[in-house]
């Protein structure tokens, strides 16, 4: 039996069974290879070994243990003892759950294998139970939001015009949103630059001073974010006199971020393959353009992340901005003047009352913003999650690209050069002046 | 770049005659005596000079920045605490204008710490949990989709943690209270003053906006920080010891109790201050939840709760010089306790065997 070359490995893979004889023979045909796979048939119908490791008995159990983890539940809740709540239903069914699983797997296992089911059940249930909370803290925000979001004018109208009493159709969060973005570029506009540099000073120019530095900022990296904004509270606007504004809760929000940016690029930087930077400097190059042409770009995607995953903090956050923003309905594009209102102040604000058209713009507000940082999130995680120098496919690509282009270049010039003028003999090395 | 055309390949390089005997010079061994001994450190060029003053200059400005921060808390803050003495650990009253002795943190450290701990033991086991989930149990392709929504969590606003425990984790959580109190109120943290449990009409609004309830959002807000520090370390344990343990004959949780936990403890450790940190400084979706009381309130299902952070959020906007002064201090006192856990967390992690990976 003759296959291509191409057919070889499915051959092998798919009907070779551990007591069947394969016969592999390289024959040269002409200037191409060829392979030769023999196959002897084993005698008698072959049984399917299961590679998996699940058997039917565990399925039972598991199934079985729930169905009556449930069962009895229901039947405590509802006729033996006065119990109530879907929060303790729950619990009581895992708990049921648990220990109805451990006496139904006992039955056919010893004691350690029980003991490894029911620490396999736990944790499976604690990570779904997790999961599950996310889940009902994101849905639960949006699905309350969506009345408010539905309508166009949330998007493009602050509340200068509508009252609590007025219906979602006058009136949005226009002024929240402009507010959170202009609040947000001056805070990067400081924090970037500012802990990028530090972050690269901690990792390249070591010493005793940088181990300082990072000790503080590490220790910073604890401090609660109401007191960033109690600072700036204090500072700039009853020392200094200024009034709240936009600005104020600009510095309160990089005070918080600041921290938190140096720590996640220090992790970054310091992944940089010292073999890359050695390489760097054994050409000659200094340290300047050591950290702008190796470092710099190794680390762009991870530094991105980085940053955009600071960012979705530093948007989220209330208590910087609660203290240092004041409150308005109108929009305001100016951050050094008047007050300024940023989405979480304003769902903040929005929910505490107790009319519930405001109550719905609150939830709208708070959707609004889950879907920002959620956009956030996924840039952050198409652009990063990858290591310094590992590429992704398009990457790959293209530097496959750019090197064969290289590679066609320097063989035409070679060319051009040979045809043109032999190396002259002062110039051993072929190196055009 | 435009220096990596000009560079030669070795294989560009034709076979031309010998180097000239002008560049060449005799190899000799020099004399030891005459040999000038070379300087190691070469002088810096102006490029890097700039480079590394701008550099160290971030680092001067981020540390004026934190320690500005530090230093003027503790320097608004002594004001205070000058005033207020001893009874500022004790008092739990705040009406700092009302003079000495009516200001004090007893009841709001009380109150953060409570919340604090209601969320550790709601957290660690299931952050645990799902740490262990992702390192071992995870099939390798929804092992980065789990690491991916866990960070998102992370990422949620605290606001939108505030909102889902007010308007909905609240009404379910208040029948869970009910019931523990009932059945466990002889346990002196579960009991509720002023309910009697053979009422069956008897109002639970008293178990509304407790410590119990703002502990567990938290919890769900630090889960993600704990988990994410708990995966990593337990992920690197090493892969011979494991397959060790497990060509022993033990079953995979026996493996994980004798190789993965033992490995990562400084990280679990570790990573359980760090969310303990966090836990002690949340503040809007605390104080979205409770309702503020300045009385030591050990009941943690009962009606009423206060913490630090929360406490500044309410008296920031109506306080005098002095009152803002005493506000300093409480948040001091947060700080100095954030901060202490922080570092405790940070050695832990250092010195255990996993090594310092701690990246939240």
């Amino acid at each position: 039996m003759t296959t291509t070359p191409l057919d070889y490995h499915m051959t092998m893979t798919t009907i070779a069974p551990s007591d069947t004889f394969v016969d592999v023979t390289d024959v040269a045909i002409g200037q191409s290879h060829s392979t030769t796979v023999t196959v002897v048939e084993p005698i008698g119908p072959e049984t399917k070994r299961s590679v998996n490791g699940i058997r039917r008995s565990d399925v039972l159990s598991l199934v079985g243990s729930f169905v009556a983890a449930i069962c009895l539940t229901g039947l405590l809740f509802t006729q033996v003892a006065p119990f109530g709540g879907v929060l303790g239903f729950m619990v009581m069914t895992y708990v049921f759950f648990i220990g109805l699983y451990g006496v139904l797997v006992s039955f056919d296992e010893k004691g350690t294998a029980v003991r490894d089911r029911i620490a396999a059940a736990m944790i499976h249930g604690t990570a779904a139970m997790l999961i599950f909370g996310l889940v009902v803290i994101i849905g639960y925000t949006l699905f309350r939001g969506y009345s408010a979001l539905v309508h166009a004018n949330f998007f493009t109208q602050d509340m200068s015009d509508a009252g609590p009493l007025d219906p979602l159709t006058v009136g949005g969060i226009a002024h929240a949103m402009v507010g959170t973005l202009i609040m947000i570029s001056i805070a990067l506009a400081i924090v970037i630059p500012l802990g990028i540099t530090c972050a690269i000073y901690l990792n390249e120019v070591p010493g005793k001073f940088s181990r300082f530095v990072r000790t503080i900022a590490e220790a910073m990296s604890a401090l609660p974010s109401v007191i960033a904004g109690l600072f700036i509270y204090a500072t700039w606007i009853l020392i200094l006199g200024r009034d709240k504004s936009g600005f104020a809760a600009s510095l309160a929000i990089s005070v918080m971020m600041l921290p938190i940016i140096i720590r996640a690029s220090d992790v970054v930087i310091r992944l940089v393959p010292g073999t890359l930077k050695e390489a760097s400097y054994a050409l000659g190059s200094t340290q300047w353009r050591t950290v702008w042409h190796v470092v710099l770009p190794t680390t762009r995607s991870g530094l991105t992340t980085a940053v955009i995953l600071g960012t979705a903090r530093g948007i989220g956050e209330t208590s910087p901005v609660l203290l240092t923003a004041g409150f308005t309905a109108a929009l305001n594009t100016n951050p050094f003047n008047g007050p300024m209102v940023s989405l979480p102040l304003e769902t903040f604000q929005l929910v505490q009352s107790p009319q519930q058209t405001l109550i719905e713009r609150g939830f709208g507000c708070a959707a609004a913003l889950m879907l920002l940082v959620l956009v956030l999130f996924v840039i952050a995680r198409i652009i990063g999650g990858r290591g310094p120098g590992q590429l992704n496919r398009r990457q790959q690509k293209s530097r496959a690209a750019a090197s064969i282009a290289d590679e066609r270049r320097f063989a035409h010039r070679d060319a051009a050069r040979n045809e043109l003028s032999p190396a002259p003999p002062n110039n051993p090395i072929g190196v055009r002046s | 770049m435009t220096t990596a055309t000009t560079v030669p390949t070795a294989t560009t390089v034709p076979p031309g005659p010998p180097p000239s005997s002008a560049t060449t010079r005799p190899f000799e061994t020099p004399d030891p005596i005459d040999e000038v001994r070379r300087a190691q450190s070469s002088a810096r060029t102006r490029s890097d000079r700039i480079f590394r003053g701008i550099a160290r200059g971030s680092g001067i400005a981020v540390l004026a920045v934190m320690s500005l921060v530090g230093v003027f808390l503790t320097y608004r803050a002594l004001e205070a605490i000058r005033v207020g003495g001893v009874s500022f650990l004790t008092t739990s009253d705040w009406d700092p204008d009302a003079g000495t002795g009516h200001f004090g943190i007893a009841a709001v450290i009380t109150g953060t710490i409570l919340i604090a701990l209601v969320a550790i033991s709601v957290a660690v086991p299931l952050a645990m949990g799902t740490a262990l989930y992702i390192s071992e149990y995870a099939p390798a392709r929804l092992k980065r989709t789990m690491i991916s929504l866990v960070d998102l969590m992370a990422a949620v606003p605290s606001v939108v943690f505030g909102l889902w425990g007010f308007f909905l984790l609240q009404g379910y959580v208040r029948d869970l209270s009910r019931w523990i109190s009932t059945y466990f109120g002889w346990i002196p943290v579960f009991s509720v003053d002023g309910t009697d449990p053979s009422d069956p009409l008897a109002t639970s609004t008293v178990y509304t906006s407790s410590t119990f309830i703002a502990g567990i959002v938290v919890a769900l807000m630090v889960t993600p920080i704990m988990c994410s520090v708990m995966r990593e370390v337990c992920s690197q344990a090493p892969a011979g010891e494991r397959e060790g343990a497990l060509a022993l004959g033990s079953t995979k949780w026996g493996m994980i109790r004798s190789v993965v936990l033992p490995f990562g403890k400084g990280g679990i450790i570790g990573g359980t201050m760090l969310g303990l940190g966090r836990a002690l400084g949340e503040t809007i979706a605390v104080f979205m939840i409770i309702s503020p009381i300045f009385a030591v309130q050990p009941h943690i299902l009962q009606n009423g709760a206060n913490s630090v952070s929360s406490l500044i959020a309410l008296r920031y906007g109506n306080s005098t010089p002095f009152g803002t002064s005493a506000l300093m201090a409480a948040g001091l006192a947060l700080f100095i306790m954030t901060l202490i856990v922080n570092f405790i967390a940070s050695s832990i992690a250092m010195r255990s065997r996993s090594g310092a990976s701690s990246d939240a």
